[in-house]
Protein backbone atom coordinates (compact mmCIF):
# COMPACT_ATOMS: atom_id res chain seq x y z
CA UNK A 1 0.00 0.00 0.00
CA UNK A 2 2.77 2.63 1.48
CA UNK A 3 4.80 1.29 -2.19
CA UNK A 4 2.05 2.09 -4.32
CA UNK A 5 1.20 5.37 -2.63
CA UNK A 6 5.39 6.41 -3.05
CA UNK A 7 5.11 5.24 -6.58
CA UNK A 8 2.21 7.90 -7.22
CA UNK A 9 3.51 10.34 -5.92
CA UNK A 10 6.69 9.89 -7.72
CA UNK A 11 4.78 9.76 -11.09
CA UNK A 12 3.10 12.60 -9.60
CA UNK A 13 6.54 14.68 -10.13
CA UNK A 14 7.36 13.21 -12.87
CA UNK A 15 4.44 14.41 -14.95
CA UNK A 16 4.70 17.58 -14.33
CA UNK A 17 7.98 17.73 -15.41
CA UNK A 18 7.56 16.82 -18.17
CA UNK A 19 4.83 18.62 -18.76
CA UNK A 20 6.74 21.36 -18.26
CA UNK A 21 9.21 20.74 -20.46
CA UNK A 22 6.49 20.46 -23.78
CA UNK A 23 5.45 24.01 -22.55
CA UNK A 24 9.33 25.21 -22.40
CA UNK A 25 9.64 23.60 -25.82
CA UNK A 26 7.51 26.85 -27.13
CA UNK A 27 9.97 28.86 -25.43
CA UNK A 28 13.29 27.36 -26.45
CA UNK A 29 11.49 27.63 -29.98
CA UNK A 30 11.46 31.64 -30.00
CA UNK A 31 15.18 31.47 -28.50
CA UNK A 32 15.82 28.82 -31.12
CA UNK A 33 14.55 31.52 -33.88
CA UNK A 34 16.57 34.39 -32.31
CA UNK A 35 20.04 32.47 -32.15
CA UNK A 36 19.48 30.80 -35.79
CA UNK A 37 19.04 34.29 -37.55
CA UNK A 38 21.69 36.12 -34.90
CA UNK A 39 24.16 33.67 -35.12
CA UNK A 40 24.78 34.10 -39.46
CA UNK A 41 23.64 37.73 -39.24
CA UNK A 42 26.21 38.78 -36.76
CA UNK A 43 28.67 36.85 -39.06
CA UNK A 44 27.03 39.19 -42.03
CA UNK A 45 27.00 42.31 -40.43
CA UNK A 46 31.07 41.61 -39.47
CA UNK A 47 31.42 41.86 -43.44
CA UNK A 48 28.69 44.50 -43.99
CA UNK A 49 28.31 47.28 -41.52
CA UNK A 50 24.97 47.97 -40.58
CA UNK A 51 24.47 51.59 -41.81
CA UNK A 52 25.26 50.50 -45.41
CA UNK A 53 22.38 47.77 -44.87
CA UNK A 54 20.16 50.30 -43.62
CA UNK A 55 21.14 53.16 -46.44
CA UNK A 56 22.70 51.54 -49.06
CA UNK A 57 19.80 51.94 -52.44
CA UNK A 58 20.55 48.64 -54.08
CA UNK A 59 20.44 45.10 -53.07
CA UNK A 60 22.93 42.84 -55.58
CA UNK A 61 24.49 40.43 -53.52
CA UNK A 62 24.39 37.43 -55.80
CA UNK A 63 26.17 40.01 -58.50
CA UNK A 64 29.61 40.42 -59.45
CA UNK A 65 29.47 43.70 -57.62
CA UNK A 66 27.75 43.45 -54.33
CA UNK A 67 25.57 45.80 -52.78
CA UNK A 68 23.92 45.44 -49.87
CA UNK A 69 20.77 47.98 -49.15
CA UNK A 70 18.17 46.29 -47.67
CA UNK A 71 15.77 49.55 -48.76
CA UNK A 72 14.82 47.69 -52.23
CA UNK A 73 13.37 44.50 -50.38
CA UNK A 74 11.41 46.40 -47.33
CA UNK A 75 10.01 48.47 -49.79
CA UNK A 76 8.92 46.22 -52.48
CA UNK A 77 7.18 44.22 -49.40
CA UNK A 78 5.43 46.99 -47.96
CA UNK A 79 4.11 48.33 -51.37
CA UNK A 80 2.44 44.82 -51.61
CA UNK A 81 1.43 44.53 -47.96
CA UNK A 82 0.23 48.19 -48.45
CA UNK A 83 -1.59 47.26 -51.80
CA UNK A 84 -3.47 44.66 -49.32
CA UNK A 85 -4.06 46.46 -46.74
CA UNK A 86 -6.10 49.63 -48.71
CA UNK A 87 -8.57 46.59 -49.71
CA UNK A 88 -8.47 44.13 -46.93
CA UNK A 89 -9.19 46.55 -43.94
CA UNK A 90 -12.04 48.57 -45.35
CA UNK A 91 -13.95 45.41 -46.53
CA UNK A 92 -13.12 43.42 -43.72
CA UNK A 93 -14.25 45.99 -41.14
CA UNK A 94 -17.14 46.20 -43.46
CA UNK A 95 -18.08 42.63 -43.48
CA UNK A 96 -17.16 41.85 -39.70
CA UNK A 97 -19.38 44.85 -38.94
CA UNK A 98 -22.57 43.65 -40.99
CA UNK A 99 -22.19 39.63 -39.78
CA UNK A 100 -21.78 41.15 -36.29
CA UNK A 101 -23.99 43.78 -36.00
CA UNK A 102 -26.73 43.22 -39.00
CA UNK A 103 -26.80 39.52 -39.85
CA UNK A 104 -29.03 36.78 -38.64
CA UNK A 105 -27.79 33.85 -36.45
CA UNK A 106 -28.38 31.95 -39.42
CA UNK A 107 -26.52 33.58 -42.21
CA UNK A 108 -23.92 34.74 -39.79
CA UNK A 109 -23.12 30.90 -39.47
CA UNK A 110 -22.94 30.15 -42.78
CA UNK A 111 -20.67 33.26 -43.81
CA UNK A 112 -18.01 32.92 -41.32
CA UNK A 113 -16.79 29.62 -42.21
CA UNK A 114 -16.73 30.49 -45.92
CA UNK A 115 -14.78 33.40 -45.82
CA UNK A 116 -12.64 31.31 -43.52
CA UNK A 117 -12.25 29.09 -46.56
CA UNK A 118 -10.07 31.41 -47.92
CA UNK A 119 -7.22 31.12 -44.92
CA UNK A 120 -7.27 27.52 -45.54
CA UNK A 121 -6.04 27.90 -49.21
CA UNK A 122 -2.71 26.99 -50.03
CA UNK A 123 -0.48 30.46 -51.11
CA UNK A 124 0.92 28.76 -53.71
CA UNK A 125 -2.69 28.14 -54.89
CA UNK A 126 -2.95 32.15 -54.42
CA UNK A 127 0.34 32.68 -56.23
CA UNK A 128 -0.92 30.47 -59.47
CA UNK A 129 -3.69 32.57 -59.27
CA UNK A 130 -2.38 35.81 -59.12
CA UNK A 131 0.25 35.15 -61.64
CA UNK A 132 -2.05 33.24 -64.33
CA UNK A 133 -5.56 34.99 -64.16
CA UNK A 134 -5.30 38.39 -62.13
CA UNK A 135 -2.08 39.46 -64.04
CA UNK A 136 -3.25 38.47 -67.17
CA UNK A 137 -7.15 39.94 -66.64
CA UNK A 138 -5.43 43.24 -65.31
CA UNK A 139 -2.97 43.67 -68.39
CA UNK A 140 -6.20 44.14 -70.64
CA UNK A 141 -6.93 47.44 -68.45
CA UNK A 142 -3.37 48.06 -67.91
CA UNK A 143 -1.09 47.31 -71.27
CA UNK A 144 2.06 48.33 -69.04
CA UNK A 145 1.69 46.23 -66.79
CA UNK A 146 4.54 44.09 -66.74
CA UNK A 147 3.97 40.24 -66.40
CA UNK A 148 5.10 40.08 -62.61
CA UNK A 149 4.22 43.17 -60.56
CA UNK A 150 3.65 44.33 -57.38
CA UNK A 151 -0.68 45.23 -58.02
CA UNK A 152 -1.35 41.76 -58.36
CA UNK A 153 -0.12 40.04 -56.14
CA UNK A 154 -1.30 42.68 -53.79
CA UNK A 155 -4.77 42.69 -54.75
CA UNK A 156 -4.67 38.81 -54.43
CA UNK A 157 -3.08 39.28 -50.82
CA UNK A 158 -6.01 40.99 -49.85
CA UNK A 159 -8.26 37.96 -50.00
CA UNK A 160 -5.37 35.95 -48.15
CA UNK A 161 -5.31 38.23 -45.54
CA UNK A 162 -9.51 39.47 -45.32
CA UNK A 163 -10.73 36.12 -43.04
CA UNK A 164 -7.68 37.45 -40.35
CA UNK A 165 -8.99 40.66 -40.13
CA UNK A 166 -12.86 39.76 -40.90
CA UNK A 167 -12.90 37.22 -38.43
CA UNK A 168 -10.76 38.37 -35.46
CA UNK A 169 -12.51 41.81 -35.66
CA UNK A 170 -16.08 40.33 -36.28
CA UNK A 171 -15.42 38.07 -32.71
CA UNK A 172 -14.27 41.16 -31.00
CA UNK A 173 -17.37 43.42 -32.25
CA UNK A 174 -19.41 40.42 -31.40
CA UNK A 175 -18.07 40.85 -28.19
CA UNK A 176 -18.76 43.82 -27.53
CA UNK A 177 -20.93 44.10 -24.04
CA UNK A 178 -24.89 44.13 -25.14
CA UNK A 179 -25.46 47.40 -22.25
CA UNK A 180 -22.97 49.27 -24.47
CA UNK A 181 -25.60 49.21 -27.38
CA UNK A 182 -28.42 49.25 -25.03
CA UNK A 183 -27.08 52.49 -23.68
CA UNK A 184 -26.84 54.00 -26.77
CA UNK A 185 -30.02 52.81 -28.38
CA UNK A 186 -32.18 53.99 -24.89
CA UNK A 187 -30.71 57.66 -25.07
CA UNK A 188 -32.38 58.03 -29.07
CA UNK A 189 -29.60 56.98 -31.22
CA UNK A 190 -30.96 54.57 -34.43
CA UNK A 191 -29.18 51.11 -35.26
CA UNK A 192 -26.64 52.52 -37.78
CA UNK A 193 -25.59 55.37 -35.11
CA UNK A 194 -25.47 53.13 -32.08
CA UNK A 195 -23.18 50.62 -34.58
CA UNK A 196 -21.09 53.56 -35.68
CA UNK A 197 -20.95 55.57 -32.71
CA UNK A 198 -20.83 53.20 -29.88
CA UNK A 199 -19.90 50.14 -30.73
CA UNK A 200 -17.29 50.61 -33.52
CA UNK A 201 -15.39 53.02 -31.00
CA UNK A 202 -15.56 50.58 -28.20
CA UNK A 203 -14.26 47.77 -30.65
CA UNK A 204 -11.60 49.79 -31.76
CA UNK A 205 -8.50 48.86 -30.16
CA UNK A 206 -9.79 44.94 -30.67
CA UNK A 207 -10.10 45.98 -34.58
CA UNK A 208 -7.19 47.14 -34.78
CA UNK A 209 -5.29 44.71 -33.09
CA UNK A 210 -6.68 42.65 -36.11
CA UNK A 211 -5.31 44.75 -38.46
CA UNK A 212 -1.88 44.62 -37.00
CA UNK A 213 -2.25 41.01 -37.06
CA UNK A 214 -3.19 41.09 -40.54
CA UNK A 215 -0.72 43.70 -41.16
CA UNK A 216 1.98 41.22 -39.99
CA UNK A 217 0.76 38.21 -41.70
CA UNK A 218 0.78 40.15 -45.01
CA UNK A 219 4.60 41.08 -44.82
CA UNK A 220 5.39 37.50 -44.08
CA UNK A 221 3.79 35.95 -46.76
CA UNK A 222 6.41 33.65 -49.01
CA UNK A 223 5.02 31.68 -52.09
CA UNK A 224 1.80 34.11 -53.20
CA UNK A 225 5.05 37.15 -53.79
CA UNK A 226 7.52 35.17 -55.29
CA UNK A 227 5.48 33.59 -57.65
CA UNK A 228 3.86 36.29 -58.89
CA UNK A 229 5.58 39.77 -57.92
CA UNK A 230 8.93 38.81 -59.65
CA UNK A 231 12.73 38.46 -58.51
CA UNK A 232 13.73 42.36 -59.13
CA UNK A 233 14.72 43.72 -56.25
CA UNK A 234 13.47 47.38 -57.19
CA UNK A 235 13.40 50.57 -55.10
CA UNK A 236 10.20 52.01 -56.15
CA UNK A 237 6.43 52.71 -55.62
CA UNK A 238 5.30 51.65 -58.88
CA UNK A 239 2.39 48.48 -58.39
CA UNK A 240 3.05 48.09 -62.06
CA UNK A 241 6.64 46.92 -62.16
CA UNK A 242 8.47 43.82 -60.99
CA UNK A 243 10.10 43.82 -57.20
CA UNK A 244 10.88 41.62 -54.99
CA UNK A 245 9.73 41.16 -51.06
CA UNK A 246 12.37 39.85 -48.46
CA UNK A 247 10.35 36.66 -48.89
CA UNK A 248 11.23 35.95 -51.88
CA UNK A 249 14.64 37.00 -51.56
CA UNK A 250 15.00 34.37 -48.57
CA UNK A 251 13.34 31.70 -51.57
CA UNK A 252 14.97 32.72 -54.32
CA UNK A 253 18.72 32.33 -52.12
CA UNK A 254 17.58 28.88 -50.97
CA UNK A 255 16.35 27.22 -54.19
CA UNK A 256 19.70 27.93 -55.78
CA UNK A 257 23.25 26.41 -54.27
CA UNK A 258 24.94 28.77 -52.13
CA UNK A 259 27.42 27.18 -50.09
CA UNK A 260 26.43 27.14 -46.45
CA UNK A 261 28.85 29.51 -44.51
CA UNK A 262 29.22 32.18 -47.42
CA UNK A 263 28.51 35.87 -47.19
CA UNK A 264 25.42 35.16 -49.84
CA UNK A 265 24.04 32.19 -47.37
CA UNK A 266 24.00 34.67 -44.16
CA UNK A 267 22.42 37.67 -46.19
CA UNK A 268 19.02 35.40 -45.99
CA UNK A 269 19.79 35.47 -42.31
CA UNK A 270 20.37 39.64 -42.16
CA UNK A 271 17.06 39.79 -43.99
CA UNK A 272 15.29 36.81 -41.92
CA UNK A 273 15.85 38.81 -39.08
CA UNK A 274 14.54 41.84 -40.00
CA UNK A 275 11.61 40.92 -41.22
CA UNK A 276 11.18 38.64 -37.88
CA UNK A 277 11.87 42.21 -36.07
CA UNK A 278 9.04 43.92 -38.58
CA UNK A 279 7.17 41.10 -37.65
CA UNK A 280 7.88 41.21 -33.99
CA UNK A 281 6.54 44.61 -33.47
CA UNK A 282 3.32 44.71 -35.23
CA UNK A 283 2.55 41.19 -33.99
CA UNK A 284 2.83 42.32 -29.96
CA UNK A 285 1.33 45.25 -30.42
CA UNK A 286 -1.20 43.75 -31.56
CA UNK A 287 -1.33 41.35 -28.49
CA UNK A 288 -1.15 44.37 -26.12
CA UNK A 289 -4.29 46.10 -27.99
CA UNK A 290 -6.38 42.82 -28.15
CA UNK A 291 -5.04 42.61 -24.29
CA UNK A 292 -6.63 45.76 -23.46
CA UNK A 293 -9.28 45.47 -25.27
CA UNK A 294 -10.58 41.43 -23.22
CA UNK A 295 -9.49 43.63 -19.87
CA UNK A 296 -11.57 46.67 -20.36
CA UNK A 297 -14.28 44.91 -21.28
CA UNK A 298 -13.84 41.88 -18.35
CA UNK A 299 -14.25 44.80 -16.16
CA UNK A 300 -17.66 46.10 -17.66
CA UNK A 301 -19.01 42.54 -16.86
CA UNK B 1 -48.36 81.39 -34.34
CA UNK B 2 -44.58 81.36 -34.19
CA UNK B 3 -44.20 78.62 -31.89
CA UNK B 4 -46.38 76.31 -34.08
CA UNK B 5 -44.43 76.85 -37.12
CA UNK B 6 -40.73 76.37 -35.16
CA UNK B 7 -42.53 73.47 -34.16
CA UNK B 8 -43.31 72.13 -37.24
CA UNK B 9 -39.83 73.20 -38.92
CA UNK B 10 -38.22 70.85 -35.93
CA UNK B 11 -40.58 67.95 -37.27
CA UNK B 12 -39.65 68.30 -40.72
CA UNK B 13 -35.98 68.17 -39.93
CA UNK B 14 -36.43 65.35 -37.88
CA UNK B 15 -38.42 63.62 -40.43
CA UNK B 16 -35.29 64.59 -43.66
CA UNK B 17 -32.71 63.26 -40.57
CA UNK B 18 -34.79 60.05 -39.78
CA UNK B 19 -34.82 59.94 -43.92
CA UNK B 20 -30.97 60.47 -44.14
CA UNK B 21 -30.47 57.88 -41.29
CA UNK B 22 -32.58 55.26 -43.25
CA UNK B 23 -30.36 55.71 -46.35
CA UNK B 24 -27.36 55.81 -44.87
CA UNK B 25 -28.25 52.46 -43.85
CA UNK B 26 -29.47 51.06 -46.91
CA UNK B 27 -25.49 52.60 -48.44
CA UNK B 28 -24.27 50.73 -45.34
CA UNK B 29 -25.75 47.26 -45.78
CA UNK B 30 -25.59 47.45 -49.57
CA UNK B 31 -21.29 47.73 -48.77
CA UNK B 32 -21.38 45.05 -46.92
CA UNK B 33 -23.50 42.79 -49.45
CA UNK B 34 -20.97 44.16 -51.92
CA UNK B 35 -18.16 43.21 -50.06
CA UNK B 36 -19.35 39.54 -49.17
CA UNK B 37 -20.24 39.19 -52.72
CA UNK B 38 -17.00 40.64 -54.04
CA UNK B 39 -14.98 37.93 -51.48
CA UNK B 40 -17.26 34.70 -52.67
CA UNK B 41 -16.54 36.18 -56.40
CA UNK B 42 -12.67 35.72 -55.97
CA UNK B 43 -13.20 32.12 -54.16
CA UNK B 44 -14.92 31.01 -56.68
CA UNK B 45 -12.56 32.68 -59.38
CA UNK B 46 -9.42 30.77 -57.66
CA UNK B 47 -11.94 27.29 -58.48
CA UNK B 48 -12.90 27.59 -61.43
CA UNK B 49 -9.29 28.89 -63.00
CA UNK B 50 -7.93 25.66 -60.93
CA UNK B 51 -10.35 23.05 -61.99
CA UNK B 52 -10.53 24.51 -65.50
CA UNK B 53 -7.23 24.12 -66.37
CA UNK B 54 -6.08 21.12 -64.05
CA UNK B 55 -8.85 18.72 -63.30
CA UNK B 56 -8.34 17.14 -67.38
CA UNK B 57 -4.68 16.63 -66.60
CA UNK B 58 -5.21 14.38 -63.82
CA UNK B 59 -5.15 10.68 -64.48
CA UNK B 60 -3.91 7.43 -62.71
CA UNK B 61 -0.38 8.19 -64.86
CA UNK B 62 -0.28 11.66 -63.23
CA UNK B 63 -0.36 10.02 -59.87
CA UNK B 64 1.99 7.28 -60.14
CA UNK B 65 5.17 9.44 -62.10
CA UNK B 66 7.48 10.77 -60.91
CA UNK B 67 8.67 14.59 -62.01
CA UNK B 68 9.85 14.84 -66.08
CA UNK B 69 11.58 17.61 -68.35
CA UNK B 70 8.43 16.56 -70.85
CA UNK B 71 5.10 18.15 -69.24
CA UNK B 72 2.91 15.40 -70.46
CA UNK B 73 4.86 12.66 -68.97
CA UNK B 74 5.51 14.03 -65.67
CA UNK B 75 3.77 13.34 -62.51
CA UNK B 76 3.55 14.12 -59.03
CA UNK B 77 3.99 10.28 -57.31
CA UNK B 78 6.78 11.37 -55.42
CA UNK B 79 5.48 14.80 -54.30
CA UNK B 80 2.34 13.20 -52.60
CA UNK B 81 4.02 10.16 -51.02
CA UNK B 82 6.13 13.02 -49.28
CA UNK B 83 3.18 15.23 -48.45
CA UNK B 84 2.03 12.60 -46.69
CA UNK B 85 5.25 11.09 -45.31
CA UNK B 86 6.65 14.48 -43.76
CA UNK B 87 2.44 15.17 -42.43
CA UNK B 88 2.00 11.97 -40.71
CA UNK B 89 5.93 12.91 -39.12
CA UNK B 90 5.00 16.44 -38.09
CA UNK B 91 2.04 14.85 -35.92
CA UNK B 92 3.79 11.96 -34.52
CA UNK B 93 6.29 14.79 -33.38
CA UNK B 94 4.08 17.86 -32.61
CA UNK B 95 0.84 16.10 -30.80
CA UNK B 96 2.51 14.72 -27.68
CA UNK B 97 4.80 18.41 -27.35
CA UNK B 98 1.46 20.40 -28.04
CA UNK B 99 -0.81 18.50 -25.84
CA UNK B 100 1.54 18.08 -22.78
CA UNK B 101 2.40 21.90 -22.90
CA UNK B 102 -1.54 22.45 -23.06
CA UNK B 103 -1.99 20.14 -19.54
CA UNK B 104 0.63 21.99 -18.69
CA UNK B 105 -0.93 24.92 -19.06
CA UNK B 106 -4.73 24.47 -18.26
CA UNK B 107 -4.44 22.05 -15.37
CA UNK B 108 -0.95 22.26 -13.52
CA UNK B 109 0.47 25.80 -13.97
CA UNK B 110 -0.28 28.22 -11.51
CA UNK B 111 -0.63 31.67 -12.71
CA UNK B 112 2.57 33.55 -12.30
CA UNK B 113 5.29 35.25 -14.31
CA UNK B 114 6.38 32.00 -16.19
CA UNK B 115 2.94 30.79 -17.37
CA UNK B 116 2.53 34.54 -18.37
CA UNK B 117 5.72 34.26 -20.56
CA UNK B 118 4.81 30.93 -21.90
CA UNK B 119 1.17 32.50 -22.92
CA UNK B 120 2.83 35.75 -24.58
CA UNK B 121 5.37 34.01 -26.80
CA UNK B 122 2.72 31.17 -27.64
CA UNK B 123 0.48 33.94 -29.30
CA UNK B 124 3.36 35.58 -30.36
CA UNK B 125 4.74 32.29 -32.35
CA UNK B 126 1.51 32.34 -33.61
CA UNK B 127 2.00 35.39 -35.74
CA UNK B 128 5.69 34.39 -36.76
CA UNK B 129 5.82 33.98 -40.46
CA UNK B 130 6.33 30.78 -41.98
CA UNK B 131 9.65 31.15 -43.67
CA UNK B 132 11.00 32.20 -40.35
CA UNK B 133 10.76 29.17 -39.23
CA UNK B 134 12.24 27.72 -42.28
CA UNK B 135 15.46 29.53 -41.57
CA UNK B 136 15.00 27.57 -38.35
CA UNK B 137 14.56 24.82 -39.40
CA UNK B 138 17.87 25.12 -41.97
CA UNK B 139 20.00 26.01 -39.32
CA UNK B 140 19.59 23.94 -36.35
CA UNK B 141 18.04 20.80 -37.94
CA UNK B 142 19.58 20.47 -41.42
CA UNK B 143 23.16 21.94 -40.18
CA UNK B 144 23.39 21.26 -36.53
CA UNK B 145 21.58 18.74 -36.28
CA UNK B 146 23.00 17.09 -39.38
CA UNK B 147 19.85 15.67 -40.72
CA UNK B 148 20.50 16.58 -43.99
CA UNK B 149 17.56 18.48 -46.42
CA UNK B 150 15.68 15.50 -45.09
CA UNK B 151 11.82 14.30 -44.33
CA UNK B 152 12.65 14.41 -41.10
CA UNK B 153 14.16 18.07 -40.98
CA UNK B 154 11.11 18.60 -42.68
CA UNK B 155 8.70 17.35 -40.54
CA UNK B 156 10.55 18.93 -37.47
CA UNK B 157 10.39 22.17 -38.88
CA UNK B 158 6.61 21.96 -39.58
CA UNK B 159 5.69 20.42 -35.90
CA UNK B 160 7.54 23.52 -34.08
CA UNK B 161 5.77 25.88 -37.06
CA UNK B 162 2.31 24.34 -35.87
CA UNK B 163 3.01 23.84 -32.32
CA UNK B 164 1.29 26.83 -31.36
CA UNK B 165 -1.95 26.31 -32.70
CA UNK B 166 -2.02 23.05 -31.74
CA UNK B 167 -1.39 24.30 -28.39
CA UNK B 168 -4.14 26.94 -28.41
CA UNK B 169 -6.79 24.40 -29.63
CA UNK B 170 -5.79 21.99 -27.45
CA UNK B 171 -6.33 24.04 -24.37
CA UNK B 172 -9.64 25.30 -25.56
CA UNK B 173 -10.67 21.74 -25.77
CA UNK B 174 -9.57 20.85 -21.90
CA UNK B 175 -11.01 23.89 -20.58
CA UNK B 176 -14.51 22.83 -22.25
CA UNK B 177 -14.15 19.68 -19.91
CA UNK B 178 -16.65 20.73 -16.88
CA UNK B 179 -14.74 20.97 -13.80
CA UNK B 180 -17.41 19.07 -12.13
CA UNK B 181 -15.46 15.58 -13.60
CA UNK B 182 -12.30 17.14 -12.22
CA UNK B 183 -13.88 17.65 -8.51
CA UNK B 184 -15.74 14.32 -9.12
CA UNK B 185 -12.10 12.56 -9.94
CA UNK B 186 -10.17 14.22 -7.01
CA UNK B 187 -13.06 13.92 -4.44
CA UNK B 188 -12.57 10.15 -5.09
CA UNK B 189 -9.09 10.13 -3.79
CA UNK B 190 -7.67 10.20 -7.00
CA UNK B 191 -4.38 12.53 -7.93
CA UNK B 192 -4.21 15.51 -10.11
CA UNK B 193 -2.42 13.18 -12.84
CA UNK B 194 -4.59 10.58 -12.04
CA UNK B 195 -7.66 12.78 -12.72
CA UNK B 196 -5.98 14.42 -16.24
CA UNK B 197 -5.51 10.88 -17.57
CA UNK B 198 -8.81 8.93 -16.75
CA UNK B 199 -10.65 11.95 -17.02
CA UNK B 200 -10.40 14.88 -18.19
CA UNK B 201 -8.07 13.82 -21.31
CA UNK B 202 -10.35 11.27 -22.67
CA UNK B 203 -12.70 13.58 -22.82
CA UNK B 204 -10.67 16.45 -24.55
CA UNK B 205 -8.88 13.72 -27.47
CA UNK B 206 -12.16 14.86 -29.61
CA UNK B 207 -11.55 18.58 -29.74
CA UNK B 208 -7.75 18.13 -29.65
CA UNK B 209 -7.53 16.20 -33.09
CA UNK B 210 -9.96 18.55 -34.66
CA UNK B 211 -7.46 21.22 -33.52
CA UNK B 212 -4.73 19.31 -34.39
CA UNK B 213 -5.95 18.16 -38.12
CA UNK B 214 -6.66 21.54 -38.71
CA UNK B 215 -3.15 22.66 -37.83
CA UNK B 216 -1.78 19.90 -39.66
CA UNK B 217 -3.50 21.08 -43.01
CA UNK B 218 -2.55 24.57 -42.36
CA UNK B 219 1.10 23.57 -42.21
CA UNK B 220 1.33 21.40 -45.04
CA UNK B 221 -0.03 23.45 -47.45
CA UNK B 222 2.75 25.80 -46.85
CA UNK B 223 5.90 25.16 -48.98
CA UNK B 224 8.03 28.16 -47.87
CA UNK B 225 9.60 26.40 -44.74
CA UNK B 226 10.34 23.57 -46.51
CA UNK B 227 11.89 25.48 -49.36
CA UNK B 228 14.05 27.21 -46.93
CA UNK B 229 15.51 24.36 -45.40
CA UNK B 230 16.09 22.90 -49.22
CA UNK B 231 13.62 20.03 -50.02
CA UNK B 232 14.07 19.49 -53.40
CA UNK B 233 12.12 20.29 -56.79
CA UNK B 234 12.96 17.61 -58.56
CA UNK B 235 12.72 13.88 -56.52
CA UNK B 236 12.76 10.85 -59.19
CA UNK B 237 12.31 8.69 -56.12
CA UNK B 238 10.34 7.86 -53.44
CA UNK B 239 11.74 8.88 -49.19
CA UNK B 240 12.80 4.93 -47.91
CA UNK B 241 13.56 6.37 -44.56
CA UNK B 242 13.16 9.59 -42.49
CA UNK B 243 16.48 10.69 -43.37
CA UNK B 244 15.94 11.04 -47.23
CA UNK B 245 15.40 13.70 -49.64
CA UNK B 246 11.97 14.23 -50.47
CA UNK B 247 9.60 17.00 -52.03
CA UNK B 248 5.62 18.19 -51.19
CA UNK B 249 2.47 18.49 -53.46
CA UNK B 250 2.99 22.79 -52.89
CA UNK B 251 7.01 23.11 -53.80
CA UNK B 252 5.96 20.60 -56.82
CA UNK B 253 3.36 22.96 -58.05
CA UNK B 254 5.73 26.18 -57.31
CA UNK B 255 8.04 24.63 -59.31
CA UNK B 256 5.84 23.93 -62.59
CA UNK B 257 4.15 27.50 -61.89
CA UNK B 258 7.17 29.21 -62.27
CA UNK B 259 8.44 27.55 -65.57
CA UNK B 260 7.16 29.46 -68.60
CA UNK B 261 5.35 26.67 -70.91
CA UNK B 262 1.84 26.63 -70.13
CA UNK B 263 1.55 22.29 -70.01
CA UNK B 264 3.63 22.79 -66.84
CA UNK B 265 1.04 25.28 -65.69
CA UNK B 266 -1.77 22.62 -66.26
CA UNK B 267 0.29 19.94 -64.43
CA UNK B 268 1.02 22.71 -61.19
CA UNK B 269 -2.78 23.28 -61.47
CA UNK B 270 -3.28 19.30 -61.23
CA UNK B 271 -0.97 19.31 -58.67
CA UNK B 272 -3.09 22.30 -56.27
CA UNK B 273 -6.38 19.70 -57.03
CA UNK B 274 -4.72 16.95 -55.98
CA UNK B 275 -3.52 19.03 -52.75
CA UNK B 276 -6.89 20.73 -52.28
CA UNK B 277 -8.84 17.44 -51.98
CA UNK B 278 -6.20 16.42 -49.51
CA UNK B 279 -7.06 19.39 -47.23
CA UNK B 280 -10.63 18.88 -47.94
CA UNK B 281 -10.51 15.41 -46.92
CA UNK B 282 -8.03 16.47 -43.55
CA UNK B 283 -10.99 18.91 -42.60
CA UNK B 284 -13.59 16.60 -43.25
CA UNK B 285 -12.23 14.36 -40.72
CA UNK B 286 -12.14 17.35 -38.13
CA UNK B 287 -15.40 18.59 -38.64
CA UNK B 288 -16.92 14.62 -38.56
CA UNK B 289 -14.98 14.00 -35.12
CA UNK B 290 -16.57 17.55 -33.95
CA UNK B 291 -19.60 16.48 -34.62
CA UNK B 292 -19.56 13.10 -33.50
CA UNK B 293 -17.74 13.44 -30.65
CA UNK B 294 -19.14 16.88 -29.85
CA UNK B 295 -20.49 16.60 -25.94
CA UNK B 296 -23.41 18.77 -24.72
CA UNK B 297 -22.97 19.35 -20.92
CA UNK B 298 -25.46 19.58 -18.53
CA UNK B 299 -24.37 20.64 -15.45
Amino acid sequence: MKGTYRWVHWQERAVIVVFFTCAFVSVATTLAIAISLGVEAIGFFREVPLIRFLTEREWTPLFAIKKFGILPLVCGTFLVAGIAMIIAIPMGITIATYLAEYASERVRRLLKPVIEVLAGIPSVLYGYFALLFVTPLLQKFIPTLSGFNALSPGIVLAFMVLPTIASLSEDIIYAVPQSIREASLALGATKLQTTFRAVLPAAASGINAAILLGFSRAIGETMLVTIAAGQIPNLTINPLEPIQTMTAYIVQVSLGDVPHGSLEYQTIFAVGLSLFLITLVFNLLGLFLRERFIRTFQQLG
Amino acid sequence: MEVAIEARLQQEAAIRRRKREIWMERIFLSLAWVALLITMTVLLAILGKLFADGLTRINWQFLTSFPSRRPEAAGIFSAWVGTIYVMGLTAAIALPFGVGAAIYLEEFASRNWFTRLVELNINNLAGVPAIIYGLLGLQFFVRWFKMGESVLAGACTLALMSLPVIIVASREALRAVPNSIREAALALGATKWQTVRDHVLPLAIPGILTGTILALSRAIGEAAPLVTIGALTFVAFLPKSPLDPFTVLPIQAYNWVSRPQPEFHRNAAAALIVLLALLLLMNSIAIYLRNRYQQRWRI
